[in-house]
C-alpha cells in the first residue's frame, strides 16, 4: 500500500510542536474558530455522525451516534469526560498523542463539547501519563490565558472549562463507568447500563465519555470534511446494513518481539502481517512468529497463520477474536510457550478485577491459580475443560458481569484453548515447566 | 494544628470549584498527601474526610480500592520505582529485570530499602512498550531499561 501522509502525527518532532504558538503556526484552531463563527452545535455534531467516526478506546461504538443519546433540550450542565486511562496491555497510542501535540487533542476536546454542548471537560487521565500531565496542562493554561477556554471563547456565548483529573493506578477506570465513579471520588466500581452515561452520568448528568484518540479525530473531520474522512478506510460490508465500516487513520501499536516497537499511522484495514514486517519491522532475532495480541489483551490471541487478517472493526472478528480494541498488536516469537503468554494475561485480570461481579472476581482469580500451577509442572487435562468453560461463562456477552472486563479476561483464555489446543496438551502432558519458574507466582 | 500543614489544606481547598460535588475532590487530595508525607495517615483521612464534608469511611474506602495508596503503617521511601510485569515488557525480558532489581536491593516488590531511598513496586502496562522492558521513576517512563542497566539505575536513584 502507498505510504499513507500522516494527519494526526503529522506534527510531531517539529519545533514549537507542544505550545500554542506553534499549534496556531500550523493552522491550529482554525477549525475551532470557523465552527464557533459558522456552525451551530447542531451542525458539527451532525458532521460528525456522518463522518461514520467510530470510537478508538476499546469498543468501537459510533461516536457522533452516542452523542445523539444525550437528552435534546436539557438545561444542563452536560459533562464530557475524556477517557485518558489508556491502561490496556501493549497500547500506548493515546500517551503519544497527548506528550507530543496536546493541542490537536485539546482542540478536539473543545469542539466536542461545542456539539454536545458541555459545560466541563474532565479528563481522567491515568497517574502514570506524567509527562502527559505536565504537558497537557501547561496547553490547557495556554487556552486559558487565550481566551480559548473559560468564558466566551474566542468572544463567543460558549464557555467550557478543562480539568485534568488524574487516576491512581487502575485499569477497570479505563470503562467509562468505572471512569465516572472514580471522577467522583469513590471505588471505580462500574454501574449497571441502563441508565447510559448520556442520560446520567457523572454527578448524575448527561454525560459523554469519549477517548483521546476519537477526540483528535474531531478537528479534521470538521477542517477536512466527511468525503476526506471516508476515503480513508474500509466502507462496510454492503452485505451487512448493521456494518458501520471502517472509516479514517487508525494510529497502530505494534510491540513484543519484534524488531522496531512502534506507534504508526496508516488507514484503518492493514493486515497484522503489514504490520509486523512492514513497520514493525519484522519478527526479531531472525525468528517466526508463533502469534499475537490482535488488539491488547482483551481481544484475544491469533496465530501467525491469521497474520493476514485486516485490523478494522471486522477483520478480528473472523478469527474469533473479540474485535479490533485499541489495535495494538505485540507479537510473540516461535520460541515463547503459549503458556507463559497465557499466565502473564491471566494474572493480569486476576489482579485488575474490580471485584464486584462474582462471575468475574472469581473466574479471573481461578484462570489464573489453574495456569500458574500449570506454569509450575502441575497441569490437568482437565484444566483445559475448566479454563474453557470459565472464559466462555463470564462476561457482558453471555450476561454474567457488569462490564466487559470479564469477556476481556475470557477471550485469550477461549482463543488459546481452540488455537494452541495441540501446545496446551503437550505442556501438560510433559509436565513441562515455565521457562520462568521462579518467577512464577512471585509477586 | 492538625497533621495536615495549612499549605496543604489549602491546595486540597484549590480543586473544590472544579467539581459539583466535594467528594469528587478525594482523589486529588489523597495525591497531594502522599506526595508529602508519603502515606496517608489515619489522621490525614480524618482531615480530609472533614474538608470535603464526607466520612472517613468514605475516604478509606476509595483509597483502600487504588492499591497506589499507602497505610500509616507502610509509608513510601523516596523515590517510587515501578517495574512494568505486563506482556509487552515480559516478552523482553521486564520480569527479569524485577527479579534482578529485587535482587539488588534486598527487597520484595511493595517493600522500601533499608536506607529508605527506594520504593520498588511492580506495575501492570505502563503504556511504554515501544520502550520495553520499561521503568517508572515516580511518575515518569524510563524506556529501555536493559538488566546491564540496572546497576546504573540504583545509583542514579541514590542507593
Amino acid at each position: 500500500m502507498p505510504d499513507f501522509e500522516p494527519v494526526l502525527l503529522r506534527r510531531i518532532g517539529k519545533p514549537e510542536c507542544q505550545t500554542l504558538a506553534g499549534y496556531r503556526a500550523d493552522g491550529g484552531y482554525r477549525t475551532l474558530t470557523k465552527a464557533l463563527n459558522e456552525m451551530d452545535a447542531t451542525k458539527v455534531a451532525a458532521l460528525v455522525k456522518d463522518s461514520g467516526l467510530r470510537g478508538r478506546g476499546g469498543a468501537g461504538f459510533p461516536t457522533g451516534l452516542k452523542w445523539t443519546f444525550l437528552p435534546k433540550d436539557h438545561p444542563g450542565p452536560i459533562y464530557l469526560c475524556v477517557n485518558a486511562d489508556e491502561s490496556e496491555p501493549c497500547t500506548f497510542n493515546n500517551r503519544i498523542l497527548m506528550e507530543e501535540d496536546p493541542h490537536q487533542v485539546l482542540e478536539g476536546i473543545i469542539l466536542a463539547s461545542y456539539a454536545t454542548r458541555a459545560s466541563t471537560a474532565y479528563i481522567y487521565l491515568r497517574y502514570e501519563y506524567g509527562k502527559a500531565f505536565r504537558t497537557m496542562q501547561k496547553a490547557i493554561d495556554e487556552l486559558y490565558a487565550n481566551n480559548l477556554l473559560g468564558k466566551n471563547i474566542l468572544g463567543k456565548e460558549f464557555h467550557l472549562d478543562v480539568y485534568l483529573h488524574r487516576g491512581a493506578g487502575a485499569y477497570i477506570c479505563g470503562e467509562e463507568t468505572g471512569l465516572i465513579e472514580s471522577l467522583e471520588g469513590k471505588r471505580g466500581w462500574p454501574r449497571i447500563k441502563p441508565p447510559f452515561p448520556a442520560v446520567e452520568g457523572a454527578f448524575r448528568k448527561p454525560t459523554v465519555v469519549n477517548n483521546i484518540e476519537t477526540l483528535a479525530c474531531v478537528t479534521h473531520i470538521i477542517d477536512r470534511g466527511i468525503d476526506w474522512f471516508k476515503s480513508i478506510g474500509i466502507p462496510p460490508d454492503s452485505k451487512n446494513p448493521r456494518d458501520a465500516g471502517s472509516y479514517g487513520p487508525k494510529l497502530y501499536c505494534i510491540s513484543g518481539h519484534v524488531n522496531k516497537p512502534c506507534c504508526v499511522e496508516l488507514p484503518l484495514g492493514l493486515t497484522v502481517r503489514e504490520l509486523v514486517d512492514k513497520y514493525g519491522g519484522g519478527v526479531w532475532n531472525g525468528r517466526k512468529a508463533k502469534g499475537c495480541i490482535p488488539g491488547g489483551i482483551s481481544m484475544g490471541i491469533m496465530t501467525e497463520k491469521e497474520f493476514d487478517t485486516p485490523l478494522d472493526f471486522n477483520g478480528p472478528g473472523k478469527v474469533g477474536c473479540l474485535g479490533l480494541g485499541t489495535a495494538a498488536v505485540s507479537v510473540f516469537d516461535e520460541e515463547t510457550s503459549i503458556v507463559d503468554v497465557l499466565g502473564n494475561i491471566c494474572r493480569f485480570f486476576a489482579h485488575e478485577s474490580c471485584g464486584q461481579c462474582t462471575p468475574c472476581r472469581e473466574g479471573t482469580g481461578w484462570m489464573n491459580k489453574i495456569v500458574q500451577r500449570m506454569q509450575a509442572g502441575k497441569g490437568r487435562m482437565e484444566d483445559l475443560k475448566v479454563l474453557d468453560e470459565v472464559a466462555k461463562n463470564i462476561g457482558i456477552m453471555p450476561g454474567t458481569t457488569i462490564c466487559g472486563l470479564a469477556d476481556g479476561a475470557g477471550w485469550p483464555v477461549k482463543n488459546a484453548i481452540q488455537k494452541f489446543r495441540g501446545e496446551l496438551e503437550e505442556y501438560i502432558q510433559k509436565g513441562q515447566k515455565s521457562a520462568n519458574l521462579a518467577l512464577v507466582g512471585a509477586h | 494544628m492538625g497533621i495536615l500543614s495549612n499549605t496543604l489544606r489549602e491546595k486540597i481547598l484549590q480543586y473544590l470549584p472544579r467539581y459539583p460535588s466535594k467528594q469528587a475532590v478525594t482523589l486529588p487530595a489523597l495525591h497531594l498527601v502522599q506526595d508529602e508525607l508519603r502515606c496517608v495517615p489515619r489522621a490525614a483521612i480524618r482531615e480530609i474526610a472533614d474538608l470535603l464534608d464526607l466520612s472517613p469511611a468514605e475516604v478509606h474506602d476509595a483509597m483502600t480500592f487504588y492499591q497506589f495508596f499507602r497505610e500509616e503503617e507502610q509509608p513510601l521511601g523516596k523515590t517510587r520505582l515501578w517495574v512494568c510485569r505486563s506482556l509487552a515488557c515480559a516478552l523482553r525480558g521486564g520480569e527479569q529485570l524485577l527479579g534482578r532489581l529485587c535482587q539488588k536491593l534486598k527487597v520484595k516488590p511493595g517493600e522500601t530499602t533499608a536506607d529508605g531511598k527506594i520504593t520498588l513496586e511492580f506495575a501492570e502496562c505502563l503504556g511504554a512498550c515501544e520502550g520495553a522492558p520499561a521503568v517508572m521513576i515516580d511518575d515518569e517512563h524510563r524506556m529501555n531499561v536493559s538488566p546491564e542497566k540496572v546497576n546504573e539505575l540504583i545509583q542514579e536513584l541514590g542507593a
